[in-house]
């Protein structure tokens, strides 16, 4: 009962905030519309934030036009999460994409954060031949053949085109960087433990796999329940198999900061390190003093150690949102930018058209540098960055090649 | 016929059909693992004390969550789903106290001690009396008409409330708790580390903490208390009056209302006692963390026999052992599914639970 009112309110709220989007559209001959479907209730909000920052920073300085002023763009900021959850949640996610597939304004879909989220969406965009492009998404199986489930990443497109690109580099490169990383830090054994989400049992699976190449001690692997009130007797466990290091793939939202706290307190002295899923404050806090010292590692480079075009694109974010951008937001700028560049392309009110310039994007001059979609949606960039909590709050510390 | 019929089905034995089931089912697909998994135990005793003392210390915080339910169930037989919200708005209000006294790992015991007792009583009364006003608003209207079904609807509802509530306390931004709720309102809150976590068994290889020692002892106090209450006191004699027959109660002069609300006043002060606790002691506090908790306990208190005040701390013993044994020997992904797979396996041999007895269920 309180669910469905609350709901109701939501639903409320959302059609209010899509009044107010449409009506920043009036005036011009067509409209485009961009949806984007992120997690803006929850502990992600941070992170959401200022990717909708950044894709609003892209689409004001088209002044919401594209071809000469032919078309005018519109915005809307959909929320995937429920209060109830605290995270994204599956049933939202469904039914924006669903909104998104039924408007025939809707020419391009930004999202999702999570990488289970656009598993549920990536099909149902695909039947509606909408493009869909990731500022975040990390988990190889959604564009990568071999690298996730047999099936993958075929059952995602069931009519049988790609409509799906990401703007950021895969957890293929992610988890081999951090066991690279780890093993470079002085690791020699690991215990690896994962969330069993798709983003969290993906990335801990590829550290595993690349922890044993680089010749490291893989002590276990272990899936966690992200709901249970303490891992005390997992934290006996690890502190009896004595690893170098514990690596958790996983999010802050499946009690890593409880796990944390639980295997420092049964005396655990080593490393702890956690994929960008740990990257953010939401994860110092919950961790509070245990925190100190967590490695993380991340796709791209943090904001302020941007160069070029997009250290001119920090600066602008920065002065107009008077805020430092998330390690994200940079990618929510890029995602807007492909789309706008497509639409400009194409110059016309056709999914099908705006699809394809986004699929083949060739030698793209973004900010993040000049880049490529391969034939799966990848970035052709993949650069990786590691952080470390100091002070209590995660700082830059080196690329991790 | 028509009559026949039914005693032609009761006559064959399905419990004792499902009893043997079970039993071929264990044979053929556990032996060998429990083979080598006693070899494992074997082999670090040291670890296997650990594991031990760690079921010990979890199973004693489970009993304490599962105490509130079998209190209420004794009297009311009211399954009261609220409970584990109420443990979770519990460890939130004790959250913001420690906030608002600015309680910090660096605070001397000399005050930190005296300032912590205050916390749990204020923390007691606090869930005690929304607890009462639960009971007295929502229960209480439901009770004369017949349908337990009514009750624990609306128990589940009462469940959504608190939920939401403590979703809310996440936003209190009141310059005065120290923002202790940090700066994100869904985000799981940090404790910070109040209790002392000194080795007691320092030397021997065994980790048990102070804090461990404390958790036990809280449990095991209240426990005892909570005994000798009903089984000592009028009011307690009362209570199982109440629990007995409602009504032969009221015809020998016992306010049955008053009674039950005395109940409710209890479970929610224990509910309270443990939200605070359980804070302190695994160091975070989440609003949904009361679904969880509330799952195990219940489970617990249905394993020892609801309505059993001792055979809920037997319940939760059991529970936290078995989930740190597993945990350690099979692995953590499939501890939920060890837990309720003993519990099934209990249910059929003793469908009443280890302690219940079949003359308190009166359905």
């Amino acid at each position: 009962m309180k669910r469905a009112s609350l709901l109701i309110v939501l639903v409320m709220l959302a059609s209010m905030m899509a009044a107010c989007g449409s009506l920043a559209a009036v005036g011009g001959g067509t409209t485009i519309k961009i949806v984007s479907s992120l997690p803006r209730t929850g502990s992600s909000k941070g992170q959401s934030d200022s990717i909708v920052n950044a894709i609003k920073q892209r689409l004001e300085e088209a002044q919401y036009k594209a071809c000469d002023g032919k078309i005018t763009l519109s915005y809307e900021d959909m929320d995937d999460a429920t209060a109830a959850a605290g995270k994204w949640d599956a049933a939202q996610e469904a039914s924006n994409a669903n909104k998104a597939a039924g408007d025939a304004d809707v020419m391009v879909y930004l999202g999702t954060f999570n990488s289970g989220a656009a598993k549920i969406s990536i099909p149902i965009l695909n039947q509606a031949g909408l493009v869909m492009i990731s500022p975040a998404n990390t988990y190889p199986g959604l564009t990568k053949p071999g690298k996730g489930e047999a099936d993958e990443p075929a059952k995602y497109y069931p009519n049988g085109t790609h409509n799906y690109a990401r703007v950021v580099p895969a957890d293929d490169l992610q988890g081999a960087a951090a066991a690279r990383w780890a093993q470079s830090l002085g690791a020699k054994s690991v215990y690896v433990l994962d969330d069993t989400e798709l983003y969290g049992k993906g990335v801990a699976d590829v550290f595993d796999a690349t922890a044993k190449e680089l010749g490291l001690d893989v002590k276990a692997h272990d899936g966690i329940d992200g709901k249970a009130s303490d891992y005390r007797a997992l934290a006996a466990k690890i502190v009896a198999a004595a690893p170098d290091m514990v690596y958790y793939g996983g999010i802050t939202q499946n009690n890593a900061g409880q796990l944390l706290k639980d295997i420092r307190a049964e005396g655990f002295t080593g490393k702890f390190m956690g994929p960008d899923g740990i990257y953010e404050s939401a994860f110092v806090e919950a961790a509070g003093a245990d925190a100190e010292g967590v490695y993380a590692t991340f796709g791209g480079v943090p904001a302020d150690k941007l160069e070029g075009a997009a250290a001119k694109w920090y600066a602008d974010y920065k002065a107009k949102y008077n805020a430092e951008p998330e390690v994200y937001a940079v990618y929510g700028y890029e995602a807007a930018n492909v789309a706008v560049n497509a639409i400009n392309t194409v110059c016309k009110k056709d999914r099908a058209a705006i699809l394809g310039a986004v699929m083949g994007t060739k030698d793209f001059k973004g900010i993040l540098g000049t880049w490529s979609f391969d034939a799966n949606g990848d970035t052709s960039l993949t650069a990786m960055s590691g952080a470390q909590v100091k002070g209590g709050k995660f700082e830059f510390v080196q690329p991790i090649k | 016929m028509a009559t026949m019929r039914p005693r032609a089905i009761r006559t064959v034995p399905w419990r004792l059909l499902g009893q043997i089931a079970v039993v071929i089912f264990c044979l053929l697909f556990l032996a060998i693992p429990f083979v080598e998994m006693v070899k494992a135990m074997i082999a670090d005793p040291q670890l296997l004390a650990r594991q031990l003392l760690i079921g010990v210390t979890n199973g004693a915080y489970i009993a304490l969550i599962a105490l509130g339910y079998t209190l209420v169930y004794g009297i009311v037989e009211l399954i009261n789903f609220a409970h584990g919200d109420l443990y979770m708005l519990g460890a939130f209000f004790s959250l913001s106290l420690i906030g608002t006294f600015s309680l910090t790992t660096d605070t001397p015991w000399s005050i930190r001690a005296p300032i912590l007792i205050v916390v749990l009583i204020a923390t007691m009364a606090f869930t005690a009396g929304v607890n009462m006003l639960v009971d007295r608003w929502a229960y209480r209207r439901l009770r004369g008409i017949g349908s337990r079904m009514a009750s624990l609807i609306s128990a589940i509802g009462i469940s959504f409330v608190f939920q939401n509530l403590g979703l809310l306390w996440g936003y209190l931004r009141f310059p005065f708790m120290h923002g202790v709720m940090g700066s994100n309102a869904v985000a799981p809150k940090s404790f910070p580390a109040l209790l002392p976590s000194v080795n007691l068994f320092a030397g021997t290889g065994v980790r048990f903490g102070a804090k461990d020692l404390i958790v036990v002892g809280v449990s095991v106090v209240l426990l005892i208390g909570l005994y000798l209450f009903v089984s000592k006191t009028r009011l307690g004699k009362a209570m199982r009056a109440t629990a007995q027959d409602r009504d032969a109660a009221a015809l020998m002069g016992i306010d049955v209302n008053r009674t039950i609300s005395l109940a409710f006043v209890l479970g929610g002060a224990l509910a309270g006692a443990s939200g605070m606790l359980v804070g302190l002691y695994n160091g975070t506090a989440v609003f949904d963390m009361g679904f969880t908790a509330g799952l195990r306990s219940f489970t617990a208190a249905v394993l020892g026999g609801i309505g059993n005040i001792v055979g809920a701390m037997l319940g939760g013993l059991l529970i936290g052992i078995i989930s740190a044994l597993s945990d350690q020997y099979i692995s953590t992904k499939w501890t939920n599914a060890v837990v309720f797979g003993i519990l099934v396996i209990i249910l059929v041999f003793r469908p009443t639970g280890l302690l219940g007895d079949d003359t308190v269920q009166k359905a």
